[in-house]
């Protein structure tokens, strides 16, 4: 028996092992690379990690609505609108701040709802919906705009992109995180064993539980050793540990990899495909408000183009990630690796100053490369 | 000096030898039969014959008309003569027959298409096979049984004379079963050499001139038809002498559980069209109701309208043990305690690179799980307990479905169904291309579950099989039923009457 749990382990363990090593070559290149070896110092790397938090959030709504076999295109632009919303109800209405930060939330699941009747409903294809969305969306935003940049002028608004967290908060969250890793430890060996499913025990688990607990204590102590783990982070892990919540542990979730993996077997199995697409597009749009408050607060305003090509980004961390476009396949995980990958490739090639141009040309090689050899190892197998 | 001579094939994959040793040889104009249980290793010998798994990838000797043959491609074994028709077919549904025949082909000059000649063409090779097809019509316009008859005319086309048929009736219905045979005589006639791989024996004893049996990737045995009756055969398949395939049976029958007043379905293109025409029937607890027919008559549609899958229109008044029941979606169906095994279990059935426990659990997660949060611990008890009744041979629940044969994938869907619960249970086709030990698994399975008062219907295009399990049968002709034997009266000629109309 227990034969049978290396094939689990190689499909979605390695994929992540692997994905692990990649990480490590890039960040360890750049590292070397840079004058000063600056890359992998507290510091860059907090900036990194705040880097990505607008993509991850994205990311982590994006590959749940890739799972279900659909897609979302206009992302960057509804971002753009809920930045701009927010931004005109706290500058121009003097409307709050609880109250805007909900209105940005909003508008993305409303937009979300509105683009999943289109789809599951409608029967629209998702990508043109979406396609639809990108230039509607984004021609919302510099109406609303006039065209303008609103600055936002409240401080703890601009907290939300720049704040960091007290060291203490930091050690309490990184507790947290241990504790929720040895807890399932224990319970994947008791519920294992019970099942007669045999090849794990307590040891093995928690010998399997090593190594996200050094990931979680090297990570604080990074970020504390800048400055605290930055607010968007912290956004970023919420949001991450709710869509992996969703994904691995809820009914909704295993019928979203079904409807991805066989809509027809699935409809026939009593799942209603439809009212789910249409809640995962209502969650991608719940993310999307939250990643453009952070936006906003980060730049400190909102702005005609703000979000422009940030639904790529995630797409394209969802797919180095693993996940199928055509459904079925991906992990929340494998969404924030990929996304991480190609913050430290702006965060690193910056760095060296390479050319603008240039960046651009080695991020889509690199994206295409990835899923080259992804589906190379697949066929193989 | 034999058309084609396969020697010693020797073909391993990682941990598996799928052929071991096998030697084959056809004849000109000879039928040539290959039978064997799944995974006997029939789908890889035609692999290596057509160059899908390419010279180098395994040992052994290929010669055709005595001189020896390396395909390094499916391209390769195409020049040589060899054709094959998959299971799967192939054909792009959105070309014209013509365009099918001809694809990668077209009569061209300088890159541009010679319409005229393509379509002349193409009508010469169907009025030649005997087929009144239009060669501008859309392949996807036509029925599964015409569709393979276009591949057998594009493979003619290709001049083939060693033609591969992989279990090709398996869709058809008897009257396109008896123009294949009509056109393969034909064949035979001209010179080609068939091999023909089929579950289907009466069809593999009436057309033979010689049987070859696989077993395990070894030959059993070649033999002249009249040298060998279908249990000898059978025996040779499965290694060991089987009791009769349809054992006696008594079923204590008990009030009705489903209970179907005038069932309409309605073309979805065109609603005022009926597909299936104001049926009635119902189904006892304990009993199984057989629904025999042609391929069109309205079989399928009568199990997808009653579980609320029906896409177009549909009406009834069902009671489910005596209580009048609205049935708008699978959900409604599922939640009143009616299961449905589909036809097609890769398409309609099966999440093929999902886990036997996720798939085993999709209809029933809120029951063998958690209602919203799932909980792994006690669908893995549920799966595997289903997994043991079943005797599905799978390393564990976390094997992937897709890399399990195909009575074993049946088996997976019917323990996905029997995770619901229900009273009622629906069978599409729930033997068809899976090997003769696991049919008699899930036959067994059947008399099982009526014998614990499961009320089951049971469609199937094997009328022995609906004969053999049935305590009554229903036959449908054109959306209606057209006859109702009891188990007693319904022979095979009288249910073929009701199905074709001709009562």
């Amino acid at each position: 028996m227990s034969d049978n749990q290396r094939p689990k382990l190689n499909t979605t363990a390695l994929r992540a092992y692997i994905m692990l090593a990649v990480l490590a070559v890039i960040w360890i290149y750049f590292h070397w690379a840079t004058p000063g070896n600056t890359f992998l110092t507290p510091r860059n790397l907090s900036n990194l990690m705040t880097q990505m938090s607008v993509t991850g959030v994205i990311a982590v709504g994006m590959l749940m609505l890739i799972v279900s076999a659909n897609i979302d295109l206009s992302a960057g632009s509804v971002l753009g609108f809920a930045g701009g919303i927010a931004a005109f109800l706290m500058t121009t209405h003097d409307v709050g701040l609880p109250l805007s930060v909900l209105a940005a939330i909003a508008v993305g699941v409303a937009i979300g709802l509105f683009h999943g009747v289109l789809t599951a409903y409608f029967n629209i294809p998702a990508f043109i919906v979406t396609l639809g969305g990108l230039l509607a969306w984004r021609g919302a935003v510099k109406w609303l705009l006039g065209g303008n940049t609103i600055p936002v002028a409240d401080d703890t608004f601009k907290a939300i992109g720049n704040a960091n967290l007290p060291v203490t908060a930091g050690w309490l969250l990184a507790a947290g995180g241990i504790a929720f890793v040895v807890i399932g430890a224990i319970r994947r060996s008791r519920s294992d064993l019970n099942d007669g499913l045999g090849g794990s025990n307590l040891v093995k688990e928690l010998a399997r539980a090593v190594v996200p607990v050094i990931g979680i204590v090297a990570f604080i102590s990074v970020m504390n050793a800048w400055q605290g783990v930055p607010v968007p982070v912290l956004i970023l892990l919420i949001v991450a540990s709710i869509g992996g919540f969703i994904m691995n542990s809820t009914v909704f979730g295993r019928h979203l990899y079904a409807i991805g993996g066989n809509p027809d077997a699935a409809r026939l199995s009593g799942i209603n495909n439809r009212r789910n697409i249409l809640k995962v597009y209502a969650i991608l749009g719940a993310f999307i408000g939250v990643a453009s408050l952070i936006f906003t607060a980060r730049v400190g305003s909102a702005a005609p183009d703000a979000g422009t090509l940030k639904e790529l980004d995630a797409i394209a961390a969802c797919v180095i990630g693993g996940a199928s476009l055509m459904g079925g396949r991906g992990t929340i995980f494998g969404a924030c690796l990929g996304a991480l990958v190609m913050a430290s490739l702006d965060n690193g090639m910056s760095l060296l100053n390479v050319r603008d141009f240039l960046q651009d040309i080695i991020k889509g090689s690199i994206l295409v490369a990835a899923v080259g050899l992804d589906m190379m190892g697949k066929k193989q197998a | 000096m034999p058309l084609l001579e396969m020697r010693n094939i020797v073909k391993e994959f990682p941990g598996v030898r799928a052929l071991d040793g096998v030697s084959f040889d056809l004849d000109v104009g000879e039928f040539h039969a290959i039978v064997g249980e799944n995974g006997a290793g029939k789908s890889t010998l035609m692999k290596v014959l057509s160059g899908v798994y390419p010279y180098g990838s395994f040992d052994g000797e290929i010669a055709v008309d005595g001189s020896p043959r390396r395909f390094r491609s499916i391209r390769d074994s195409e020049t040589a003569g060899i054709a094959i028709i998959f299971q799967e077919l192939s054909l792009v549904k959105e070309l014209t027959v013509g365009e099918n025949i001809f694809l990668g082909r077209e009569p061209s000059h300088f890159g541009v298409v010679n319409w005229g000649k393509m379509y002349q063409n193409a009508s010469r090779l169907l009025r030649e096979l005997g087929l009144p097809l239009d060669p501008k019509a859309m392949a996807g316009t036509l029925g599964i049984g015409q569709q393979q008859l276009v591949e057998i005319a594009k493979a003619l086309s290709q001049e083939a004379r060693i033609l591969v048929l992989d279990e090709p009736t398996a869709a058809l219905t008897e009257s396109e079963v008896e123009t294949l045979f009509n056109i393969l005589e034909g064949l035979k006639r001209r010179g080609v050499g068939l091999i023909y791989i089929s579950h289907k024996l009466d069809e593999v004893f009436r057309m033979s001139d010689r049987i070859t049996v696989l077993r395990d990737g070894r030959t059993v045995g070649t033999h002249l038809p009249s040298e060998i009756n279908k249990d000898g055969i059978i025996a040779e398949m499965v290694g060991r002498e089987v009791g009769d395939v349809f054992p006696a049976f008594s079923h204590e029958l008990g009030s009705a559980a489903l209970s179907v007043k005038g069932l309409s379905a309605f073309d979805v293109d065109d609603p005022a069209r009926p597909v299936i025409d104001n049926i009635s029937f119902d189904v006892k607890s304990g009993e199984v109701v057989g629904i025999a027919g042609l391929m069109g008559a309205g079989r399928t549609e009568v199990l997808t309208a009653l579980f609320g899958a029906w896409p177009g229109r549909c009406k009834a008044e069902i009671s489910i043990e005596g209580r009048p029941v609205s049935i708008r979606s699978p959900a409604d169906a599922i939640r009143l305690g009616i299961g449905f095994v589909t036809e097609d279990r890769k398409r309609y059935g099966l999440i093929l690179e999902q886990t036997i426990a996720d798939n085993m659990t999709l209809a029933a997660l809120r029951n063998v799980s958690g209602r919203f949060v799932t909980d792994r611990h006690r669908e893995y008890s549920a799966v595997s307990e289903t997994m043991a009744k079943l005797k599905i041979k799978a390393n564990s629940a976390k094997t992937v479905a897709g890399t399990l044969s195909g009575g074993n994938q049946q088996k997976v869907v019917l323990g996905k169904w029997l995770l619901t619960r229900p009273r009622v249970l629906f069978l599409d086709e729930p033997t068809r291309g899976i090997d003769v030990g696991a049919k008699q698994e899930i036959y067994n399975e059947i008399h099982e579950l009526a014998k614990a008062g499961m009320a089951i219907v049971l469609v199937s295009s094997e009328l022995p099989e609906v004969l053999g399990l049935s305590d009554r049968v229903l036959v449908l002709h054109a959306g209606r039923i057209s006859a109702e034997f009891a188990r007693g009266d319904a022979v095979p000629e009288a249910v073929m009457a009701a199905a074709t109309g001709n009562l």
